[in-house]
């Protein structure tokens, strides 16, 4: 048996990830990263729009502190959101310091673009490939620093004993020889959930695994019931087109060619925030004036200048996947599922009510976006939040007493696991895809954008279903190198707990709020509902609810237009 | 549709494994090279290992080779590689091991990136805010390092064939984003480096090769030429290649010939006796197959061609253009 040994282990290499190892390494902590993925192929390379910081002159934190709060339908928590939109700026400074080379205005400052819900431009950018040049800068940081760095390392479970975390159980994709990996503290980054839907916006690795792995051991998730949509994704493969295209002017039009937002936004128009806009078009495709399904985006007034220079990712995209040039026609889209609200809930130092985890990124929720997030706001969340949770987890290593090594009984669980399921081979059970595919249209299907309580009711025994077949499921690949077949299966595992306590929270949630919109109780209701869902696994693997308050410092709720 | 491939197999601990399996499956019109591999993984064979994750062109994971050609299998639509009666072929990337299947070990790759200092370098003070930077510079800069890292330049680089020290396409293209960053100040240590470096930028042969497969045209030989360019503007010293070049140029403007017996010790040094006495031999050989016009070189033989002042106002228009142009 192989064991490792760290100070901090940081499950996943995006953004969120990367940035707290390098806080952990700067604050004196012996930290490793582990990542399914070669860090560089994370899916915060794939964010294209911006992130947010109130730099501009007349703009000022609190007015990004209030659009958050706002665009978060009031679940946000204050004191985080603070937090946030206060030290958003220095960190977007240090960002551009380390060498990231965002767009630039005429006299050479960090240019900013509108973006939803924002009160001011305040997104900034480098071209539509936002996410892969900050994600680039900060791998070469975790070059430079001499992080170690196990990559192609999936990670299956963490090890709990008397109550702290002492670590994760990881198998190299190499060998397939499950490695202990002790550590004093654990900061899950592993992302977004993204693939419980199909489509989705999301890569293919956003399977949830922090999530699901953190709650197996534990951990409680929160506000699971909120998916963003977001209003501009391709229609079959789920591909997102940057809302950047709206924030540099670009119109949404019905099949009758009108610019249908003005209807439900009449001051932001396409730039409300991102609930609003993905419940206009789903209307309107319900309502008969949608094109195959889907709505049209149109950026042919800027210009092919302008699209090549910002917009070029996004232009190429829609040529390869859909055969459409955007210089000259409209591209079809519709909302897709693309950001998990939701996750493992932590403090404003990414500490969860489990000592010894804390989670950032994503997979965790602090909660600066409540039931709705403002787009660039997630990419800050990365740096903001990683980097605090790398303070906190270095600090707090600091103070936990040496322990002894962990012993190989604690891969036994997994062990048994993988051995079961090598002998399903040949066995009549079914194909991982199976179970997933219908996991992930249920998913669209009931747990979309409108939602009521027969639908859910459906789904949730939809999800029960799933879990027993998955029982049965069947492995092909016996073998030990890259396999791929044993990691798909141990993720979807996860992903039917976590989608089960989406489909709980969503069903108990008995109000409409930011991202999640009940048919049958249309209103928001503050009284009874503005407070978080906490859940937790039972035994059974099914979810137990329970509420906590939401902290309000400055705003109190109102009504919101956009 | 139906598509039909053939995958190469190979377990890499086991050298002798590797064979060829066929696959048809039925595909949607528009269906990419993963979309098809992907349902072979899902439905005909789960053992089938590959890369893969965004499946929009930004990861850089999925780079294989599909008909002999390296290409990012969730940018290749099938339906264009359809071979008539012959199905697809598809194999790993070249120019590095393979672990399984279709997975190749970068490790290779990132190695050379390590050896560009591949992060900003600043000494300086540090600014109030941010850098004060000119928009196209940024620009210039993003357009470089919008890389994906995905290999395929590297597979299918004809020196890394050859020649395993070659820093190649990809790694020269990062050192360019660096180089070209006014917020970097170790822009001469950097050329310097990559001038003298075991497989550096002079050895590329300017196959162009690397710009065909580029799936995200960052047209990583044009960066190496940028690049050279840098080092003789820079008048960085120490480089063969550097120095070559200027040999090279020297010679057409002075006779309109390329001198070809000067090129060698003004290339490698005149006083660089170890260098030239190893390529005695060879400049035999050559000379006893009238490859070497020795004659030319001799003083007394040594005439312009009839037509060198034209030559020579080539040579001034172009110089003049090139600072046309910086302005
Ligand atoms: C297409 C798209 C565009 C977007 N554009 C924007 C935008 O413009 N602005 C914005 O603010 N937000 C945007 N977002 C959202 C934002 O990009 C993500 O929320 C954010 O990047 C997530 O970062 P992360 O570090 O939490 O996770 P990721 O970058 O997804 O990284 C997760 C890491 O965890 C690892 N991992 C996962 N599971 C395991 C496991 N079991 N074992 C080991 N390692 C594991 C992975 O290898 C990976 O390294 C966009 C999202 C999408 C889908
Ligand atoms: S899957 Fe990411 S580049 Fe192809």
């Amino acid at each position: 048996m192989t064991v490792f040994q760290h100070d901090v282990l940081v499950i996943g290499a995006g953004l969120a990830g990367m940035r707290a190892a390098i806080e952990a390494a700067r604050n004196g902590a012996d930290v490793a990263l582990v990542t399914k993925l070669h860090p560089m192929r994370s899916h915060s390379g794939a964010a294209q729009g911006g992130i947010n910081a109130a730099l501009g002159e007349e703009d000022s934190w609190e007015s990004h502190a209030f659009d958050t709060v706002k665009g978060s339908d009031y679940l946000a928590d204050q004191d985080a959101v603070e937090i946030f939109a206060r030290e958003a700026p220095g960190d977007i400074i240090e960002l551009e310091r380390m060498g990231t080379s965002f767009s630039r205005t005429e006299d050479g400052k960090i240019a900013q673009r509108p973006f939803g819900g924002a009160g001011f431009p305040r997104t900034c950018f480098i071209a539509d490939i936002t996410g892969q040049a900050i994600l680039h800068v900060v791998y070469e940081q975790v070059l430079k620093l001499g992080i170690t760095v196990y990559q192609e390392y999936f990670c299956t479970s963490l090890i709990v004993e008397d109550g702290e975390v002492r670590g994760v159980i990881a198998m190299p994709m190499i060998t397939g020889d499950l490695a202990v990996m002790q550590g004093k503290a654990v900061i899950m980054a592993t992302g977004g959930l993204g693939r419980v839907y199909a489509p989705t916006t999301n890569a293919i690795a956003c399977t949830g695994d922090g999530m699901a792995i953190s709650y197996m051991a534990g951990a409680p998730l929160q506000d699971m019931e909120f998916m963003q949509f977001h209003p501009t994704s391709l229609k079959d493969s789920g591909v997102l087109m940057t809302e950047g295209a709206r924030g540099e002017g670009g119109y949404l039009l019905n099949s009758e060619g009108d610019r249908f937002m003005g209807k439900y936004a009449p001051n932001k128009f396409e730039l409300a925030s991102r609930d609003v806009v993905s419940r206009a078009e789903q209307t309107e495709i319900n309502e008969g004036r949608g094109i195959d399904g889907c709505v049209l985006l149109d950026v042919r007034h800027l210009g092919e200048e302008k699209i090549s220079e910002r917009l070029w990712q996004i232009r190429e995209l829609a040529i390869d996947l859909t055969n459409t040039d955007m210089v000259h026609e409209p591209v079809k889209v519709r909302p897709g599922a693309h950001y998990a609200m939701g996750g493992i809930k932590t403090d404003v130092d990414g500490a969860a009510p489990l000592p010894g985890l804390f989670a950032a990124g994503e997979c965790a929720n602090v909660s600066v976006h409540g039931s709705n997030r403002l787009g660039g706001n997630s990419l800050l969340d990365t740096i903001v939040f990683g980097r605090r949770a790398g303070v906190a987890a270095a600090a707090y290593v600091k103070q936990v007493a040496s322990k002894s090594q962990i012993s190989e009984a604690a891969l036994a669980e997994d062990q048994n696991r993988i051995q079961q399921w090598m002998a399903t081979k040949g066995s009549g059970g079914e194909r991982p895809a199976v179970i997933r595919g219908e996991m992930g249209r249920m998913m669209r299907e009931d747990l979309g954008i409108f939602r009521a309580r027969e639908k859910l009711d459906s789904a949730l025994a939809k999800i029960v279903e799933l879990k027993g077949r998955f029982e049965n499921v069947r492995l092909e690949d016996t073998g030990k190198v890259f396999n791929l077949d044993l990691l798909s299966i141990f993720e979807l595992g996860g992903m039917l707990d976590v989608a089960h306590a989406m489909v709980a929270g969503a069903l108990a949630r008995e109000e409409s709020r930011g991202a999640h919109t009940r048919l049958d109780f249309p209103e928001r209701n503050d009284e009874k509902w503005l407070k978080h869902t906490v859940a937790s696994r039972k035994e059974d693997g099914s979810p137990q609810l329970d509420y906590a308050d939401v902290t309000m410092t400055k705003w109190e709720p109102e009504v919101r237009t956009y | 549709m139906d598509v039909r491939l053939k995958v190469k197999r190979q377990d890499g601990t086991q050298p002798d494994s590797s064979h060829y399996d066929e696959y048809t499956v039925e595909m949607p019109e528009g269906a990419t090279m993963l979309d098809a591999l992907l349902q072979v993984r899902d439905y005909e064979d789960g053992g089938l290992a590959l890369r893969y994750s965004c499946r929009s062109s930004i990861c850089g994971s999925c780079a294989m080779r599909v008909n002999g050609r390296a290409r990012l299998a969730c940018k290749t639509k099938a339906s264009d590689m359809a071979n008539g009666d012959e199905p697809i072929l598809v194999e790993p990337l070249g120019n590095m091991p393979v672990i399984k299947d279709l997975v190749t070990d970068m490790e290779v790759h990132w190695d050379k990136v390590r050896r560009i200092t591949p992060w900003l370098e600043n000494s300086g003070p540090e600014p109030e805010r941010e850098h004060i930077v000119m928009h196209e510079t940024m620009v210039d800069v993003s357009n470089a390092l919008s890389c994906i890292q995905c290999g395929a330049c590297v597979s299918d680089c004809t020196v890394l064939e050859v020649d395993k020290h070659f820093i190649g396409p990809a790694a020269f293209a990062k050192a360019y984003r660096f180089v070209g960053d006014p917020r970097d100040d170790t822009t001469m240590d950097r050329l310097k480096a990559l001038s003298s470096a075991k497989g550096g930028i002079w050895d590329c042969t300017r196959c162009n090769i690397c710009v065909e497969v580029c799936p995200k045209d960052i047209r990583p030989m044009d960066r190496i030429m940028q690049l050279r360019e840098q080092v003789v503007n820079a008048g960085v010293e120490g480089g063969i290649g550097a120095r070559h070049g200027t040999a090279f140029a020297g010679s057409v403007r002075r006779t309109g010939r390329l001198d070809e017996v000067r090129l060698l010790p003004e290339s490698v040094g005149m006083f660089n006796a170890p260098r030239l006495l190893k390529e005695l031999p060879g400049a035999f050989r050559m000379m006893r197959a009238g490859k070497l016009p020795w004659k030319d070189t001799l003083p007394l033989f040594s005439k312009p061609i009839a037509g060198i002042a034209h030559v020579r106002r080539l040579f001034d228009n172009a110089r003049s253009e090139k600072k046309e142009a910086k302005r």
